[in-house]
């Protein structure tokens, strides 16, 4: 089976600054993939390479078997996108927003209505139809774009940090319909900074510097080699000083790295100073743990900001 | 074919969703450029008439009297005040009262009766040349004919010209600069209105949106051209509409033939909006070089100099500006009652641009991959 996204030795540049160096990944279809990495990383110009917009300096790709250099055309008509800017008409109503991509994606009579009373229905926002997008909640606006976004039914959606700014609740909202459009076979490729939303995806990639460092699922990367070197472990110290601790804890002997978490500290050792930090820390709780997927990515970035001097 | 305008209708048709629902932009749009029809229409005059001047009359006889008489019947010259020194003269024009002094020295009458040649001084202010020629060439002629009715008894000329002037018989400076004013506000309104709506997609990201749909970049150009078009068209109307009623100014050839021509101007100046729209990133980059259209088309169109006198490197660059080409069909429709047979050479180079216009803003699209 084709995969619904590929990417093959993927590179852009733009004259000396390589924005994408060398990226390949294959998505299945119906996954939802989230794509994290820091603002500037590279994120959006791979989404705009793999619609068609960019053509890459080399390696190529595919969407739906199609290649993104010859068949761009093509590819939007079975792409959706989605920006964090939403790409609304602010002044004209949601119904007329609805209708307005319905037609520029060619949907006519029957078929158009059809559309727009699914999208209704799977986005709730019928009750709103008749206002301008301009005075809708930022949820609401994000449901509306994504309806803009996929009606046209594409089997690919890319959604290009759609929950920026958006409250909890409509952030929860907005990851069921996907994962409602999703079990229709519908594949996600959604970049994001938030962790907790990285967790919900089946797999991830984590782009740094114009490169892939990481892809897999959650459990895969939390096993990496990488992110868990042999010999090390990752602990959780809880202690009622977290914040007047870092620092000592930081200078111990054996400690890697450490980060406050919540109530607690979480640090990545070295295994046979384990007990010997035990030791050290009297009326501290402390326990191995799995590393989290913010633990992942803060070791690699900062291994391959090590690598790149 | 249908690939090419593909998504024209959609766009279209919210472009004029758009127009609808901001009726603050859309009433600038349409007053701001009757407004100033009417403030120019009424302020600008270019009829020498009335200047004020400033008489030194030494001589104080019958004779200088005369000769004063016949320069202000000449409705050129307004002897507003008299001076009863030389330095007072002087004084009265420098510091801007006057504009014209005339000084009649104490000989005069006793030249005359003794048939040798008396001097009149006309002093003028250079500063504005039109004023300083035509006061030259009013008082050369007054005295010419006091010196041939004194020559001549009987007041018999041997050559009389008898100007007769064809179109504009009046000369009245409206017929003349009105239909120049229509190209220039038209474009100003077009240019503006078109860039705006497209930067404002840019600056709210639907601009981008857009690129991921399958709507073509000839589509999205010309479905955003279409409202516009029609909008100004409508603008068009009501200011020719202005022009004959308010101002007086007869359409001398078939008004159809007039609005027909104006299409392909309208289809360049829309085209040159859109231009401006792929090279200005925010409202305020595209304003700037929408404005920055405005004093070429003003200075170097023949709208208010002759291109005939411009030195060649200017005339070249006058055949760049479509309002060259408008202002002849419009002066040419409008004063003189030409026709298709004259004016067909200045619709062809404008529908030339207007397509090379449109053509080259899509390109700047597609290579942009407009983001």
């Amino acid at each position: 089976m084709t995969a619904a996204i590929s990417a093959d030795h993927l590179t852009i540049r733009f004259g000396a600054f390589t924005a994408v160096n060398d990226v390949s990944f294959e998505i299945a279809k119906g996954e939802v993939f989230g794509f994290l990495g820091p603002n500037g990383s590279g994120k959006t110009t791979i989404i705009k390479a793999l619609c068609g917009l960019l053509t890459p300096t080399s390696g190529t790709g595919t969407i739906l078997g199609l290649d993104i250099r010859k068949d761009a055309e093509e590819i939007k008509r079975h792409v959706g996108y989605m920006s964090q800017r939403f790409g609304l008409y602010e002044d004209l109503t949601v119904a007329e927003n609805i209708d307005f991509y319905a037609a520029v994606y060619g949907l006519e009579g029957s078929n158009a209505i059809e559309r727009k009373r699914e999208m209704l229905a799977l986005t709730a926002i019928e009750p709103y139809m008749n206002r301008r997008a301009g005075q809708l909640s930022g949820g609401w606006k994000q449901r509306l774009a994504l309806a803009c976004a996929i009606i046209h039914s594409p089997e690919v959606v890319f959604l290009d940090e759609p929950t920026a700014g958006i409250d909890p609740v409509a952030r929860r909202a907005l990851w069921d319909l996907l994962f409602k459009l999703s079990g229709q076979g519908v594949t996600f490729f959604v970049t994001t900074h938030y962790m907790d939303e990285a967790e919900r995806c089946g797999r991830v990639g984590y782009i740094y510097l114009s490169k892939l460092v990481a892809l897999g699922t959650i459990a895969e990367l939390q096993r990496l080699p990488e992110a868990s070197p042999p010999g090390t472990e990752r602990i959780q110290i809880d202690t009622p000083k977290t914040a007047v601790m870092l620092d000592p804890v930081r200078h111990l002997q054996g400690v890697r790295e450490a980060t406050i978490f919540g109530r607690s500290i979480h640090a990545l050792i070295d295994s046979d100073h384990l007990d010997a930090l035990k030791a050290q820390l009297p009326g501290a709780r402390v326990q191995i743990i799995e590393p989290s997927l913010e633990d992942v990515f803060v070791t690699l970035t900062n291994r391959t900001m090590e690598a790149a001097k | 074919m249908k690939h090419l305008f593909r998504g024209l209708v959609p766009i279209c048709r919210k472009e004029f969703l758009h127009i609808v629902r901001d009726p603050g932009t859309l009433f600038f749009a349409l007053a701001i450029p009757m407004l100033q029809l009417f403030l120019f229409g009424f302020a600008i005059d270019t009829n020498v008439r009335q200047v004020a001047t400033v008489v030194f009359d030494e001589s104080r006889t019958q004779d200088s009297r005369q000769l004063l008489e016949r320069l202000a019947n000449s409705d050129v010259f307004q002897l507003k005040s008299y001076a009863r020194s030389k330095e007072e003269m002087y004084e009265a024009i420098r510091a801007g009262k006057d504009r014209v002094g005339i000084r009649i020295p104490y000989d005069y009458a006793r030249h005359l009766q003794d048939g040798s040649t008396a001097t009149v001084l006309v002093l003028l202010d250079g500063s504005d040349s039109n004023v300083a020629g035509q006061a030259v060439s009013t008082a050369t002629g007054v005295a010419l004919r006091e010196s041939l009715a004194r020559v001549i008894p009987n007041g018999k000329m041997p050559i009389e010209v008898r100007p007769s002037v064809l179109y504009n018989p009046a000369t009245r400076s409206a017929n003349f600069f009105i239909p120049g004013l229509i190209a220039i506000l038209l474009q100003v309104m077009v240019i503006l209105m078109i860039a705006l709506s497209m930067v404002r997609e840019r600056e709210r990201g639907t601009l981008e949106q857009l690129t991921m749909t399958p709507v073509s970049p000839l589509g999205l150009m010309v479905g955003k051209m279409i409202p516009y078009g029609v909008l100004s068209f409508m603008e068009l109307c009501a200011i020719l509409g202005v022009m004959r009623v308010v101002f007086q100014v007869p359409i001398h050839g078939n008004l159809l033939v007039l609005l027909a021509m104006s299409v392909p101007f309208l289809l360049t100046v829309l085209g040159l909006g859109l231009v401006i729209s792929t090279k200005a990133q925010t409202q305020a980059e595209a304003f700037q070089l929408a404005m920055g259209t405005i004093l070429p088309s003003v200075f170097l169109s023949g709208y208010i100099f002759l291109i005939e006198n411009m030195p060649p490197i200017f005339q070249g660059i006058s055949c760049l500006i479509p309002a060259t080409y408008y202002i002849r069909i419009l002066r040419g429709i409008i004063l003189r009652g030409a026709g298709i047979r004259e004016l067909w050479g200045d619709t062809t180079v404008l529908a030339a641009m207007g397509c090379a216009a449109v053509l080259l803003a899509a390109l700047q699209f597609v290579r942009r991959k407009a983001i």
